[in-house]
């Protein structure tokens, strides 16, 4: 059970940081630009799909994890130019409409250009094994791919809170997203930081596409349902902020995991094993949404409200 | 966004419409295209689910992205009707719109306490928690979802035939359409459209703003329901598909080129975006491409939504 419960801990937490790479992004562009982006999720499903092609052409996961990176990011920076630069201004049905068309064109181009099926991903060679620690005198394996994405997801939280909290740069963005107008009127070129912004958004995307690549399928139709969890996270955690992404982040990860790992066996412990069979399945997927129903009621803004 | 206010052309255009719709099926049979009136009953159901949004975004305000809970509801509760054992149109399509209704009633109570972003993704939330409690109850199919037996029977009469059910999808769609074109015209829709243009003013006069909304939402829902018990006898099939998130945003694509808190915006809307599907397919197997492409053409350049292309210039507020 102790070896269950740690696990399941682990894994909750691998997927909050890789959700959390996901709705940083989406936060920003969400809280600065006032912009309904629903094409995040094709954002992620394309930069995974590039990461795996370039790290087949590469023969080496890492060098395939940096091409695609970098080209998602100039992906995110030609849709910044073209068309999200057209509707920040525009209502959000408009925005809604737009990115939804986007949906549609990303799904079927990936359709066309890589096939129906799902393709595979690698972990690289060195972490395709398991590490054997020992915690309270029991052993323990843990998978070391999935380790190698938790450390790397606390980097770049770290980095973006450096980024976020102590650059100059980082204060222009918390004080586009407190007051757009007011630090448009005080000299900040609110134009090229909507633009940095987006393309960061996109390049982060890719990066927990591709990370996550090796462990679930890269196919098309994947951004749709991590796109839910992306907007849960940063309607839980307040929209625009980082810190709130971060925990919102958290949060969604191990309820979601944790849920879906106990529950059942919870609610056989106290139910007829008929009814524990039907329930448990359906509410560990929707306690998530009850979570974040609730949250709503109670605060309305979310747990930390980036404009006063 | 101007109040709703009949034009001089709307009803004879409306019986016009109406007698053309009712000739159809036969005009197909002479000319052997009898396939085609399978379509066109889809067209019909989707018209009066997309007419069911515009109700609640266009004239309500409220810009629900969980509209497909309220559709799916109502082809699920058809589907359990037949199960039970109640193969009567007559009796599964009023409990599909009361299940869909009073779903939407509770959703609402909780939504519309906020705004903005907030609302759009409690809704898509609720909607979610329907599409995962149906793919994780077995009795109902789960992931397969709940078939149909065969097509109910309405007042006796059996549906099984294309021309019967597409009376039935017509009859619901014109009765739909009248009340909805009564009920915004009508002191109800006044105060509902007062209040998405200006809540606080409304409030301060004296209206009950929350509650107003809250009977437009769960109106809809309850139309987006039957809507939902006529697609199930169509398909023979209650999918959790219909519950999908991206199937309140298809329902959103038909109201917003159709035109948003216009009468006709989602029959247009409806009948646009499945033509075109059904013309794309014959062209391209890649055609979800062109489809994203004319949508972001609509979105840039007739923002408005396609009828207002063709309204009179001027004359708005």
């Amino acid at each position: 059970m102790t070896q269950l419960i740690l696990e399941q801990a682990l894994n909750g937490l691998q997927f909050g940081l890789m959700l959390f790479l996901l709705a940083a992004g989406l936060t920003l562009v969400f809280g600065i630009m006032d912009c309904i982006n629903l094409a995040h999720g094709s954002l992620y499903m394309v930069g995974a799909y590039f990461v795996a092609a370039a790290a087949q052409a590469a023969d080496s996961f890492w060098v395939g994890l940096g091409i695609g990176v970098a080209g998602a990011a100039l992906l995110g920076l030609l849709l910044e130019l073209t068309l999200f630069r057209r509707l920040y201004q525009r209502d959000h049905l408009s925005q809604v409409l737009a990115t939804f068309a986007l949906i549609l064109i990303a799904n079927e181009a990936v359709r066309a250009i890589w096939g129906p099926a799902a393709i595979l991903l690698n972990p690289p060679e060195a972490l395709a094994g398991p590490v054997e620690f020992s915690l309270l005198g029991n052993d323990f394996f843990y998978p070391a791919y999935r380790l190698v994405i938790i450390a790397v997801g606390l980097l770049v939280a770290a980095l973006l809170y450096l980024l976020v909290a102590k650059s100059r740069v980082g204060m222009w963005v918390r004080a586009g997203a407190a007051n757009r107008e007011m630090t448009e009127a005080l000299g900040v070129n609110v134009r090229a930081l909507f633009t940095a912004v987006f393309v960061f958004g996109a390049a982060l995307c890719a990066l927990a596409g591709g990370l996550l690549g090796p462990l679930l399928a890269v196919q098309v139709g994947m951004g749709e349902s991590v796109l839910i969890l992306a907007f849960v996270v940063i309607i839980i955690g307040g929209i625009g902020s980082i810190r709130g992404a971060l925990v919102g982040a958290l949060i969604v990860g191990s309820v979601d995991t944790l849920g879906r790992a106990l529950l059942p066996t919870l609610l056989r412990a106290t139910l007829p094993a008929d009814a524990a069979s039907t329930l448990g399945p359906a509410l560990a997927s929707i306690l998530i949404y009850l979570l974040m129903a609730a949250i709503l009621f109670f605060k309305p803004q979310g747990l930390f409200p980036a404009r006063a | 966004m101007a109040f709703y206010r009949p034009t001089r052309w709307q009803r004879p255009l409306a019986l016009a419409l109406l007698v053309a719709l009712a000739a159809l099926p036969f005009v197909l049979e002479a000319f052997d295209q009898a396939f085609y009136i399978g379509l066109a009953t889809r067209v019909l159901i989707f018209a009066l689910a997309a007419s069911s949004l515009n109700l609640v975004l266009g004239f309500g305000g409220m810009v629900s992205l969980g509209h497909a809970a309220f559709f799916g509801i109502g082809a699920y509760v058809a589907a359990i009707c037949q199960q039970a054992g109640i193969n009567e149109a007559l009796v599964a399509f009023p409990a599909a719109m009361a299940a869909a209704g009073l779903f939407a009633l509770a959703v609402g109570a909780v939504s519309l306490r906020t705004r903005g972003v907030y609302f759009i993704m409690i809704t898509l939330a609720f909607a979610q928690m329907v599409y995962y409690l149906f793919i994780s109850a077995r009795t109902w199919g789960g992931d397969d979802g709940l078939p149909l037996a065969g097509r109910m029977t309405l007042a006796g009469i059996s549906l099984a035939g294309d021309r019967a059910l597409f009376f039935a999808a017509l009859a619901a769609l014109t009765a739909a359409m009248v009340l909805f074109a009564r009920l915004v015209d009508a002191r109800f829709g006044r105060t509902l459209q007062a209040i998405r243009e200006n809540e606080t003013r409304m409030e301060a006069l004296g209206y009950p703003a929350f509650r107003y909304r809250l009977v437009a939402f769960a109106l809809g829902g309850a139309f987006a329901g039957l809507a939902g018990a006529l697609l199930a006898n169509l398909t023979g099939l209650a999918s959790p598909n219909l519950l999908q998130w991206t199937q309140s945003g298809t329902l959103l694509v038909m109201v917003i080129i159709g035109g948003v808190g216009t009468l006709w915006g989602g029959v247009v809307g409806a009948a646009l975006l499945l033509g075109l599907e059904e013309v794309l397919v014959g062209v391209t197997e890649h055609w979800h491409i062109i489809l994203g492409l004319l949508l972001l053409a609509v979105v840039l350049f007739a923002p408005k939504g396609v009828t207002a292309l063709f309204a009179a210039k001027g004359g708005g507020r």
